[in-house]
């Protein structure tokens, strides 16, 4: 007699090697990762005593200290943004297979996107202020660089979604490849490109914030000076300031997105 | 039809006003925010001829230092590991409270509002508030990715269990069972291999923030990067990438193993 089985033999015993090594990685690190008790137990004071200090809040601080820098940390998400989309379009076109029709060159482009991102926001910055010293430029290249393998896998991802049939019409009538990327690819991906941008330009927001703790420019260098000094109502007004900043981005992309989508 | 045949000339692509002076916006602001940072071609330059010079000290990369860099890798990894771990936990419950298809409007609300928290502020400033609060170690760093993890995949587990088919909900719920059954025999086998995708997406975005937080004094291997590259000991900065490089592709090809087991 045949019982049904839901999962194949194989099956199970992949997801039972799973599971084993999912509990066998989390009893590990329990084990062995270094956590000192004492700091545990004076935790709850540590935290009254930030908020005490935190409290009033120098709002004051904002005109001087916090709104210059926080406009520039605006500014390095969105150049960085938009660098990253023009470097990554052509990477993604040769990532796309179906508009490169070459497998050497779709891997290239492969690797160009997954090395990429495989390197943190934060790594390229402190590469880039080694190369271009502290300050902006080195955050805007780190936004960009890093932003090129999300942008270009997922817009390579539309493009091998596009429907053959207007791009057919269009090569048929001997139309070159830059009107058939202009008017036979563009108009199809145009929603998703959008959609990928705003959804970027909001994680890049974030990013810069914290741009700056490696000196690559923006409110992250104005909230480690204010840590460093521990001037902790000036940090507040910071993180304050940051939160609004990071709200007013999410709700304005989700509103941006509902209209062009 | 008056009207229309006046229009014969009328193109068959009407230039779209409002489109272009957006992108006319949209340029001028890139030209101010582009000096505003003072980005010039002339900086630029100037930083590319310095980029040889450091190109050249990054190379080769110095890995005599195992030790330490091993040490670091290691913590970076348990970090990873607890962190996910106590998201997973933290944030299974709370989406199913989140689910607005499951839960009265009282219950969902909060459950949202800690998510959206949760999101607001990048793992390295949560990192700041806990090395305050329990000082430096991989404490701070485990605690800041919990709280990262519970943001990203509260919010992705929330979506997945309002999109399930509420007819099995049904079908449990009319043989009687309570609460619990209906979420383990009609919630869970349902949203179970989405589930799995999103732990192993975010297990990998934690490898790679563990590897960040050390820049603030949660532990892990940014410690001994940030240290390393303020000592301008670049040839072991660049031993640091790469092995931190090789450490995220590998945990990409294995979450990609796991998603295979799993059918995601």
């Amino acid at each position: 007699m045949r019982t049904w089985e839901r999962f194949t033999l194989a099956e199970r015993m992949a997801r039972f090697t799973v599971y084993l090594g999912v509990v066998a990685a989390i009893a590990a690190s329990l084990q062995s990762v270094e956590v000192i008790p004492e700091f545990i137990a004076d935790a709850p004071e540590q935290v009254a005593d930030m908020l005490r200090r935190m409290w009033p809040v120098a709002w004051g601080f904002y005109p001087e200290g916090v709104h210059e820098p926080l406009m520039d940390s605006l500014h390095i998400a969105s150049l960085g943004t938009v660098l990253a989309v023009v470097m990554a379009v052509p990477v993604a076109f040769l990532a796309a297979r179906n508009v490169t029709p070459f497998a050497w060159l779709n891997y290239l482009a492969k690797v160009i996107l997954v090395s990429a991102r495989s390197v943190n926001t934060l790594i390229w910055a402190l590469l880039f202020v080694a190369v271009f010293g502290p300050g902006a430029l080195a955050g805007t290249l780190a936004i960009a660089f890093h932003s090129i393998g999300f942008t270009g896998k997922l817009l390579g991802e539309a493009l091998e979604e596009a429907n053959r049939g207007s791009i057919e019409a269009l090569q048929a009538s001997g139309a070159p490849w830059l009107s058939v990327a202009l008017k036979g690819y563009w108009p199809q991906v145009r929603p998703a490109f959008w959609g990928i941008v705003l959804f970027r330009w909001d994680i890049n927001v974030r990013e810069s914030a914290v741009l700056g703790f490696v000196g690559a420019g923006g409110v992250g260098m104005a909230l480690d000076t204010a840590l460093n000094l521990f001037q902790w109502e000036r940090a507040a007004t910071i993180l304050a300031a940051i939160f609004v900043v990071v709200l007013v981005a999410e709700v304005a992309t989700t509103q941006l997105r509902k209209r062009i989508l | 039809m008056a009207a229309r045949t006046g229009s014969i000339s009328r193109r068959a692509f009407p230039p779209n006003w409002a489109a272009r002076a957006a992108w006319l916006v949209f340029f001028v602001y890139l030209a101010y925010a582009a000096s505003r940072l003072e980005l010039t071609p002339a900086r630029f330059m100037a930083g590319l001829e310095h980029g040889g010079k450091f190109l050249s000290r990054l190379f080769p990369p110095d890995f005599h230092r195992r030790e330490l860099l091993l040490k670091g890798m290691v913590e970076s990894l348990q970090i990873a590991v607890l962190a996910s771990a106590l998201g997973v936990l933290i944030s299974a419950p709370l989406a199913l409270a989140a689910a607005r298809n499951l839960m009265p409007a009282w219950a969902s609300w909060p459950a949202r509002a800690v998510m959206v928290l949760c999101r607001t502020f990048h793992p390295v400033i949560v990192a700041i508030l806990f090395v305050k609060a329990v000082g430096f170690g991989a404490l701070a760093g485990i605690l800041a990715l919990t709280v990262a993890s519970v943001g990203f995949l509260g919010k992705l587990m929330t979506e997945a269990i309002e999109e399930i088919s509420l007819k099995q909900v049904e079908a449990v719920r009319a043989t009687g069972a309570p609460f619990m059954s209906v979420v383990s025999h009609a919630v869970v086998p349902q949203v179970f291999s989405r589930f799995v995708g999103f732990v192993s997406y975010e297990t990998d975005a934690n490898l790679r923030n563990s590897t960040m937080v050390g820049i603030v004094g949660a532990g892990g291997i940014g410690g001994t990067l940030f240290a390393a590259f303020q000592r301008f000991d670049y040839d072991f900065v660049c031993a640091i990438v790469l092995t931190i490089i090789a450490l995220i592709m590998a945990g990409e090809v294995l979450t990609l193993r796991i998603k295979k087991a799993f059918r995601v």
